[in-house]
């Protein structure tokens, strides 16, 4: 599997449940649709991101990096238009980037050079 | 009458028993090992200025077919080019008539005793997956080893890995040259003469059933699988916890019938690969629990994230609320 393939696979998944775990938060339940597909498209272009780069950069660590810089700003965007939450939505958020930043470079395949 | 010394009777000893290279560019050094065919020597090529391995014939007194099967193993040796074979410098003969030949001195241990002292299971495994790769380069060519065992390998300073003594290889190929281009040995060579039927060459601990009853006729690549088989057993059989996958390879490798052996070293190569990267092994049928539990010690940093994420969230859940 690619390397983008894998980051929009596995961000849109992590964002997925990051989504659904709203519903414990009665304040939000209502909310429930819309921060699954928030949560879900956070994690797609977060995963995009963090794909493309690993496909340029073959290194597990900067790999890493990225993806937790990637996660914490789209996090903190997200607290910030939401006005609050900032600990509970970015340290998550940051946590996923670097699960996405580290999966990409460990599992994702680069197309072999041309002969 | 004046007695010798103890010290000048050993002197006389050893230059009556050690080789005279006097007639070569070699200088004697010292005696490194003395096996039943021949005898390894370290010596110093004085042209070259190194130090180089000379093996010679045990009995000055050689029958033509021991001569012939020394020249056959110098020539076996020099036309398989692989950093898993102890490469062939020169090839000659001695004022006795007493055949050697030269080849790189590996200064490192054998793998018995580079095991002894190396308990790691993946280094061993390492190891003996080059074992695998040299043996079946050698395949590859026409050629079977016959005497693979721990004492046949040597693992050098840097550790590289040296499949030595094809002393009684067997030669396979048919003619020519194979796709890679390069020259097969011809079993119709002059220096070729073959192990007759019946006769048992080889460690009795490290080869195969077919190879132990003297049908020489019979043995192909698996006989060589056998022995690796058997060197696996051994690099295994001192850890507590080998694993079952790795204990299938040695099995398969080992098995009675050849049919139900891997068909070549470079399989079994592979095999050991697989293991190696914690990825199924064509020798084992794993249940899903094994597999579950091979998939999570293979990405254990990773399920480590994951379970990290879901601590956090539950976390979270239960401290924000009201």
């Amino acid at each position: 599997m690619s390397k983008p393939l894998i980051g929009v696979i596995l961000g849109a998944v992590l964002g997925f449940i990051d989504g659904l775990t709203a519903w414990f938060t009665p304040a939000v339940r209502d909310q429930l649709g819309g921060i699954v597909i928030g949560s879900t498209l956070k994690g797609i272009i977060a995963g995009i991101a963090i794909g493309f780069f690993a496909k340029k950069f073959h290194s597990l660590p900067i790999g890493i990096v990225f993806g937790l810089l990637v996660g914490a700003f789209l996090a903190w965007l997200v607290a910030f238009m939401q006005g609050g939450y900032y600990f509970e939505i970015i340290l998550p958020g940051t946590l996923v980037g670097l699960i996405v930043g580290f999966a990409t470079q460990k599992y994702g395949k680069t197309p072999a050079a041309a002969q | 009458m004046k007695w010798l010394s103890d010290d000048k009777l050993s002197y006389l000893r050893t230059v009556v028993t050690n080789p005279d290279f006097s007639s070569t560019k070699y200088a004697f050094i010292k005696e490194l090992a003395r096996g039943g065919m021949g005898t390894v020597y370290l010596a110093e090529d004085r042209e070259l200025n190194r130090l180089v391995a000379i093996k010679v014939l045990n009995t000055p007194d050689i029958t033509e077919d021991l001569r012939n099967r020394m020249v056959r193993e110098a020539q076996i040796i020099a036309r398989l080019e692989h950093p898993g074979i102890v490469p062939v410098h020169d090839v000659g003969t001695l004022p006795d008539g007493r055949v050697f030949y030269a080849m790189k001195f590996v200064r490192g241990s054998r793998l018995d005793e580079y095991a002894a002292v190396n308990d790691s299971i993946r280094d061993r495994l390492r190891k003996f997956q080059a074992v695998c790769d040299a043996v079946a380069f050698a395949h590859a060519h026409g050629v079977i080893h016959r005497d693979l065992k721990p004492q046949n390998i040597m693992i050098g300073s840097f550790g590289e890995v040296l499949v030595l003594d094809w002393g009684v290889a067997k030669i396979l190929a048919t003619d020519g040259t194979d796709e890679s281009g390069s020259i097969r040995l011809h079993p119709c060579d002059p220096w070729l003469t073959d192990t007759s039927a019946g006769t048992v060459i080889g460690t009795r601990d490290y080869m195969s059933p077919e190879q132990a009853r003297g049908e020489i006729d019979q043995l192909d690549e698996r006989a060589d699988v056998y022995s690796l088989g058997a060197v696996l057993h051994f690099l295994l059989k001192d850890q507590p916890k080998p694993g079952k996958a790795a204990e299938a390879i040695c099995s398969k490798a080992m098995a009675n019938a050849k049919e139900d052996r891997y068909s070549s070293a470079s399989e079994l190569s592979a095999d050991i690969g697989r293991l190696l990267d914690a990825d199924p092994v064509s020798a084992y049928q794993e249940n899903a629990i094994e597999k579950a539990s091979r998939w999570v010690s293979k990405n254990r940093f990773l399920v480590l994230l994951v379970l990290a994420y879901l601590l956090m969230r539950i976390f979270f859940v239960f401290t924000s609320r009201p």
